[in-house]
C-alpha cells in the first residue's frame, strides 16, 4: 500500500474491518471475564468458601482446667488455686486514653513489664487479651476492679494457678508447671493453646509425664469478627473439658512426714506396700518449692537452690546413684543359699580376709558367725569368704533379680538405674577377668555397685513378699503381675530372720526398734564409702562422710510395708538412715507415736520444714543483697 | 423507541431501551451499595442515586445536542481539560504532594475524568479533518500522538496509572479505527514488552508492589496481595447463586477492602453469585454493543469515530475493573461505572452516553445527511 493513495473508500473498508476486529476483541474479553468468574465460583468454589469461612469465624480458645493429682486416699497433691490476673483487650481500648501507666502504677509493674505489654499490644489482634500481670494479690486485683469503669479495655479476672499444698515435700515427685517455651511450642506443632496467657504445661516430674491426662481439651468461643478484629456476634461455643484427675499410690501423709523427718539432711526415701507394689512415699530432700517454680521463680531463689551443696534441684530418688553398701548382703546371702551353702555353717571372723596379695580388713572381729548372725552383725569377712567359695555370676544375678541395677516402668521423666556388676558384664565393659577382689567389693556393695533409692525399696519389698514386685505410682494403672520369686521360700525365711535380728536382737540397728507392741521391723543397714582413704563413720568434712543407707520391712512376721532410705554423707547407716525409716514405719502403724517422735526433733532443728525454708531464703537474700 | 399516542413525541423519541438498561444497571448498583453499607441506604445508596439521577438527566439533555455542536466543542473541551490538568499539577507542585483534584468551592473536579471523552472527541475531530490521503502519512500521525501523549503524561505523573491507561487506550482505539497503519500499533506493543522492565524500575513503590502482587497474589496475602486475595475469596465463595442479599460475610465483616468502590463487583458477586455477575456483564455488553451500533450506523466520519471511541471508553472501564477484581490485571484503581460508589465514573460514563445518544438521534432524524460515499 506504500505507493498507493489511501482514499476515502479505503478508509471506509478499513473502518468496517477494524470495527469488526474491535467488536470481536470486546466480545472475547467479555467471554474471558465470564469464564474466569465461572472458574472462580464453580471450580474453585469450595476452596474459596473455606477461606471465606476461616475469615469470618475466629476461635478464641478457652483453656481447660488442669487435672488434679491426688493421693491414694483422695488427698490433694497438686490442685488449682484461684488466682487473679489482669489483661488488656486491645479492641476495647479507647483512642487517646492511655490506660497503661495507670494500671502499671496500680499493680506496681516494672519498666520491663510495661515495655513488654506495649510490644504485645502493638502486634495483637483485637479481641485476644494481652496479659498485664498474673498472680496479683487480692488487694491489687480489688484496686483495679474498682477503677474498671475508668479504665476502658482493662479486664481483671479470676483464673487458676497450680498449687501444691505440700510444697517441697512433693517437689521431685510431681515436678512443676510453667509457660511453654519456644521449643515446646514448636514440638506441639504450634498449638495455639500454649500462647494463651496463663496456660501452663508440665515441665518436670509427673506433671510432665502425665501431661496428656492432666491437660484436658481446650474449649473455644467461636466468634464472628470483622477484619479489624471487632467482635460482631458470638456463635455456639465449644465447651472445654477439664483435665483428668490422676490418683497416685502415694500416701500424702507419709510423704509429708518423711520429708519433715529427714530434716535438713540430703537424701531420699521410698516406701512401698509389699502386697501390691504401690509406692507410698517418694521423697527426695532437700527440695525446691514447686509453687515458686509454677509462678515463675525469682532469681534469688533460683540462685540459692543451684548453689546449695545438698542439690535440692536433683531428684535423688530417680537420678541419685550410690554404692549400696551392706544393704546388698541379704541378697548376697540368698545367692549363697541358692547355690547350696549351708546357712548354719560356722565361720570365724578374725577381723579380715587375705585375698590375693591384699588384706581386706573388717570393721571388727565378729568371732564365730553363721549366715543369720553375719547379716545381723554385718560381718564383711563372712561375705568375702563365702563369696570366694561361690560362683560370682550366679550370686550377682540373684542380687540383680531382687532389684539392684534394675530399671522400673514408672512415669518418671528420667530414671538412672545404676549398675549391678557381674563377671560377664565386666568382661564386656572393661575387658578383664573377674577377680577375687571384685567378689570382695561386690559382696559389701562397693566397687562397681551403684543403685538408686527406688531399688533400695524394691529390694526389701521383694525379700519380704517373696514375689517379683514391680513398683507402681498410678492407681489407675493396671496391676502388674506379681509372680512368686524363683527362690526356695525356706531360704527367704532364713534371710528374713537375719534381717529381723538386725533390728531386734543385737544387730547393727537395735537402736531403731519400732516403739510398737507386736510389730517388729526387719532391716539391713548400709554404709557406703564415699572417700576411700579416710576413716569410716564420723568425719569432720560433710562432703567426705560416708552415705548412710537402710532397707527395711515390717511387720517382720507378716510383711506389709517396705522402705529404703539413703542419707547422703550421713555416716553410719544405723545412726542416720535407720531412725528415719523407723519413724516412717511407725507412722504407717501409729501416726500419733510418729509425730511424737518428730516434735522434739523439729524443735531442735528450729521449726517445721516450711518455717526453716522461709528462714533460709531470707538469710540467703540478706547475704547476697546486703543492702536489701 | 416507543410509539404511542399518549407519550409526547420528544419523549418517545428517546432511546428508551438504552435508558432502561443503564437505569437497571444503576439500580442493581444501588442494591449492592445498600448491602455493602450493612443493609442501609446511608451513607452510599441515597447519595449515589442522587448522583445517578442528576447525570442521567444531564445525559438525556445532551442527547439534543447536534453533531455540529459536538464537533465544535471537541477542541475547546480538550484545551480546557488540558489546562485544568496543568493546573492540578502546578497545585500539586505547590503543596508538595500527589494531587488529582481541583477544588472549586462546592465541587471537586477531577480533570483527568473529563479527559476520557475529551480525548475521544478530539481524536475523532482530528481524523475527521485529516484528508484520507494524509492519514497514513507522518503529518496525520504526529499531531494525534502529541494530542494523546501530553495529557497521558500529565495524568501519569499525578500519579494515576489507571486513568492514564484508560485515556491512552481510548485515544489509541480511535487512532486504530481511523485507519492508521498496523505497524504503529504492533511496534509499540513489542516495545512495551521490552520496555516493561524499565518502566517497572521507574514506578512508584506502591505501583510496583501492585504489579508484583498481581503476578503472584499469594506471595503476600496479608500485605499488598490482600486486595486481590480477598476479592477472589468473595467472588469464589459466592458460587453460582451467591450467599444471598445482605449475607456476604467478606464485605460485611470488612475483609473485602474498597467493597463499595473499586471492588464493588466482588461485593455483588458474593451475594448474587455467578448469575448476578453474568447478568451484569451482559448488561454492560448490551450497552457497549448499542454504542458500537451507533458507530456502525453513523453517516459521518466524526460520528463514526466518536461513537466507537465513546463506546470503547465504557468498555475499558468495565473490562479493566473486572479483570482487576478477578485477579487478571493488577490493581490500578479503576471503578466499575454505574455500580461503584462515587461521582466521577458516573459522570464520565453518562457524558459518554449523552454524546452517544446525541449522535444516535442525529442519524435517526437524518437531518445532516452528509454522505460518506458508501
Amino acid at each position: 500500500m506504500k505507493h498507493m493513495r489511501f482514499t476515502t473508500a479505503h478508509q471506509s473498508i478499513t473502518f468496517s474491518r477494524r470495527m469488526m476486529l474491535l467488536g470481536g476483541a470486546q466480545g472475547a474479553v467479555g467471554a474471558l471475564l465470564i469464564g474466569r468468574m465461572g472458574w472462580l465460583s464453580i471450580a474453585q468454589n469450595q476452596k474459596y468458601q473455606l477461606l471465606s469461612e476461616s475469615n469470618r469465624v475466629q476461635l478464641i480458645p478457652v483453656p481447660p482446667r488442669r487435672g488434679w493429682i491426688i493421693d491414694r486416699n483422695g488427698k490433694p497433691i497438686a490442685i488449682n488455686k484461684a488466682s487473679f490476673r489482669v489483661d488488656i483487650i486491645p479492641q476495647q481500648l479507647e483512642k487517646g486514653r492511655d490506660v497503661l501507666p495507670e494500671v502499671a502504677n496500680l499493680l506496681a509493674l516494672t519498666q520491663d513489664d510495661v515495655e513488654r505489654i506495649k510490644g504485645e499490644l502493638a502486634e495483637s489482634r483485637g479481641f485476644r487479651p494481652v496479659q498485664v500481670a498474673e498472680n496479683v494479690s487480692y488487694e491489687q486485683y480489688a484496686s483495679v476492679t474498682v477503677r474498671l469503669p475508668d479504665l476502658p479495655g482493662v479486664q481483671a479476672t479470676q483464673g487458676f494457678s497450680r498449687y501444691y499444698p505440700d510444697g517441697p515435700a512433693v517437689a521431685h515427685l510431681v515436678g512443676y508447671v510453667g509457660s511453654a517455651n519456644a521449643k515446646e511450642y514448636e514440638a506441639e506443632n504450634k498449638n495455639p493453646l500454649l500462647l494463651i496467657p496463663g496456660v501452663k504445661i508440665g515441665k518436670q516430674g509427673l506433671e510432665k509425664t502425665l501431661e496428656p491426662y492432666l491437660r484436658g481439651t481446650p474449649g473455644g468461643q467461636r466468634v464472628e469478627v470483622t477484619a479489624r478484629g471487632k467482635l460482631v456476634k458470638e456463635l455456639d461455643p465449644k465447651p472445654d473439658r477439664s483435665g483428668q484427675t490422676v490418683q497416685l499410690t502415694i500416701d500424702e501423709g507419709l510423704q509429708q512426714y518423711a520429708a519433715r523427718r529427714m530434716g535438713d539432711q540430703s537424701g531420699a526415701l521410698v516406701a512401698m506396700d509389699v502386697t501390691t507394689g504401690d509406692m507410698l512415699a517418694y521423697v527426695s530432700m532437700p527440695a525446691f518449692d514447686p509453687n515458686s517454680f509454677s509462678e515463675g521463680i525469682g532469681r534469688t531463689e533460683w540462685q540459692m537452690l543451684s548453689e546449695n551443696d545438698h542439690i535440692p534441684l536433683l531428684n535423688k530418688v530417680a537420678q541419685g546413684l550410690y554404692p549400696s553398701g551392706s544393704t546388698i548382703k541379704p541378697a548376697m546371702a540368698l545367692g549363697f543359699l541358692e547355690q547350696g551353702l549351708d546357712p548354719n555353717r560356722k565361720y570365724h571372723c578374725s577381723g579380715g580376709v587375705q585375698i590375693g596379695n591384699r588384706y581386706f580388713r573388717d570393721d571388727a572381729a565378729h568371732g564365730t558367725v553363721d549366715m543369720r548372725s553375719a547379716i545381723e552383725k554385718s560381718c564383711n569377712a563372712y561375705f568375702w569368704s563365702m563369696g570366694l567359695q561361690t560362683d560370682p555370676q550366679q550370686t550377682t544375678e540373684m542380687v540383680n533379680y531382687l532389684g539392684y541395677g534394675e530399671q522400673f516402668d514408672l512415669p518418671i521423666p528420667t530414671q538412672r538405674f545404676g549398675t549391678m556388676p557381674n563377671p560377664k558384664w565386666l568382661e564386656q565393659k572393661y575387658h578383664r577377668k573377674w577377680q577375687g577382689y571384685d567378689t570382695a567389693n561386690t559382696s559389701i556393695g562397693q566397687g562397681y555397685v551403684l543403685i538408686n533409692p527406688l531399688q533400695l525399696a524394691v529390694m526389701p519389698a521383694r525379700l519380704a513378699s517373696g514375689k517379683l514386685l514391680q513398683p507402681r505410682l498410678l492407681m489407675a494403672g493396671a496391676r502388674k503381675p506379681m509372680p512368686d520369686l524363683a527362690i526356695n521360700p525356706e531360704h527367704l525365711q532364713i534371710i528374713r530372720e537375719g534381717m529381723t535380728a538386725v533390728v531386734n536382737r543385737s544387730g547393727t540397728a537395735v537402736a531403731s526398734k519400732l516403739p510398737l507392741d507386736g510389730v517388729l521391723m526387719a532391716g539391713k543397714t548400709g554404709t557406703a564409702q564415699v572417700f576411700r582413704l579416710t576413716s569410716r563413720g564420723h568425719q569432720g568434712n560433710w562432703a567426705l562422710r560416708d552415705h548412710a543407707l537402710f532397707i527395711a520391712f515390717a511387720p517382720a512376721d507378716k510383711p506389709r510395708y517396705a522402705i529404703g532410705c539413703i542419707i547422703e554423707h550421713g555416716g553410719f547407716g544405723a545412726s542416720a538412715a535407720a531412725p528415719i525409716v523407723r519413724d516412717c514405719m511407725t507412722y504407717l502403724f501409729d501416726k500419733q507415736k510418729a509425730f511424737a517422735a518428730l516434735a522434739p526433733l523439729e524443735e531442735q532443728w528450729g521449726g517445721t520444714l516450711a518455717e526453716r525454708n522461709a528462714r533460709q531464703l531470707a538469710a540467703f537474700k540478706s547475704a547476697t543483697h546486703p543492702s536489701a | 423507541m416507543i410509539t404511542s399516542a399518549i407519550i409526547p413525541r420528544p419523549l418517545a423519541k428517546l432511546p428508551w431501551r438504552l435508558i432502561f438498561l443503564v437505569a437497571g444497571i444503576a439500580m442493581f448498583g444501588l442494591i449492592v451499595l445498600y448491602s455493602a453499607a450493612g443493609g442501609s441506604a446511608q451513607p452510599w445508596a441515597v447519595k449515589q442515586s442522587i448522583i445517578f439521577t442528576f447525570f442521567l438527566a444531564v445525559a438525556i439533555g445532551m442527547s439534543w445536542m447536534s453533531e455540529g455542536t459536538i464537533k465544535a466543542i471537541a477542541f475547546p473541551l480538550y484545551g480546557a481539560t488540558l489546562i485544568m490538568l496543568i493546573g492540578v499539577e502546578a497545585l500539586g507542585f505547590v503543596s508538595k504532594g500527589a494531587q488529582r483534584w481541583l477544588d472549586l468551592g462546592p465541587i471537586r473536579l477531577q480533570p483527568s475524568e473529563f479527559m476520557k471523552p475529551a480525548i475521544v472527541l478530539t481524536m475523532a475531530r482530528f481524523y475527521d479533518l485529516v484528508p484520507a490521503a494524509d492519514v497514513r502519512r507522518w503529518r496525520g500521525i504526529w499531531p494525534a500522538m502529541a494530542l494523546l501523549g501530553v495529557p497521558a503524561f500529565l495524568i501519569l505523573v499525578q500519579p494515576d496509572l489507571g486513568t492514564c491507561i484508560m485515556v491512552v487506550l481510548c485515544g489509541v482505539t480511535v487512532m486504530f479505527l481511523a485507519g492508521l497503519p498496523w505497524w504503529l500499533f504492533v511496534t509499540p506493543a513489542v516495545a512495551v514488552g521490552i520496555a516493561a522492565p524499565v518502566a517497572y524500575g521507574m514506578m512508584h513503590g506502591y505501583q510496583r508492589k501492585r504489579i508484583d502482587v498481581f503476578l503472584n497474589p499469594e506471595s503476600d496475602p496479608l500485605g499488598a496481595g490482600y486486595h486481590i486475595a480477598q476479592s477472589k475469596i468473595a467472588i469464589g465463595s459466592g458460587g453460582i447463586w451467591g450467599k444471598g442479599f445482605l449475607h456476604g460475610s467478606q464485605s460485611h465483616l470488612d475483609y473485602l477492602p474498597e467493597g463499595h468502590t473499586d471492588f464493588v463487583f466482588a461485593t455483588m458477586a458474593e451475594e448474587w453469585g455467578l448469575v448476578g455477575g453474568v447478568i451484569l456483564i451482559c448488561a454492560f455488553g448490551a450497552v457497549i454493543r448499542w454504542g458500537m451500533r451507533v458507530s456502525q450506523n453513523a453517516r459521518t466520519r466524526f460520528s463514526q469515530l466518536a461513537a466507537a471511541g465513546l463506546s470503547a471508553t465504557i468498555f475499558f472501564y468495565v473490562a479493566i475493573n473486572l479483570m482487576m477484581v478477578m485477579g487478571l490485571a493488577p490493581v490500578v484503581g479503576v471503578p466499575l461505572p454505574l455500580v461503584s460508589f462515587g461521582g466521577s465514573a458516573v459522570m464520565t460514563v453518562m457524558l459518554c452516553l449523552g454524546l452517544l445518544m446525541a449522535l444516535e438521534r442525529h442519524q435517526r432524524t437524518g437531518s445532516a445527511a452528509t454522505t460518506l460515499g458508501t
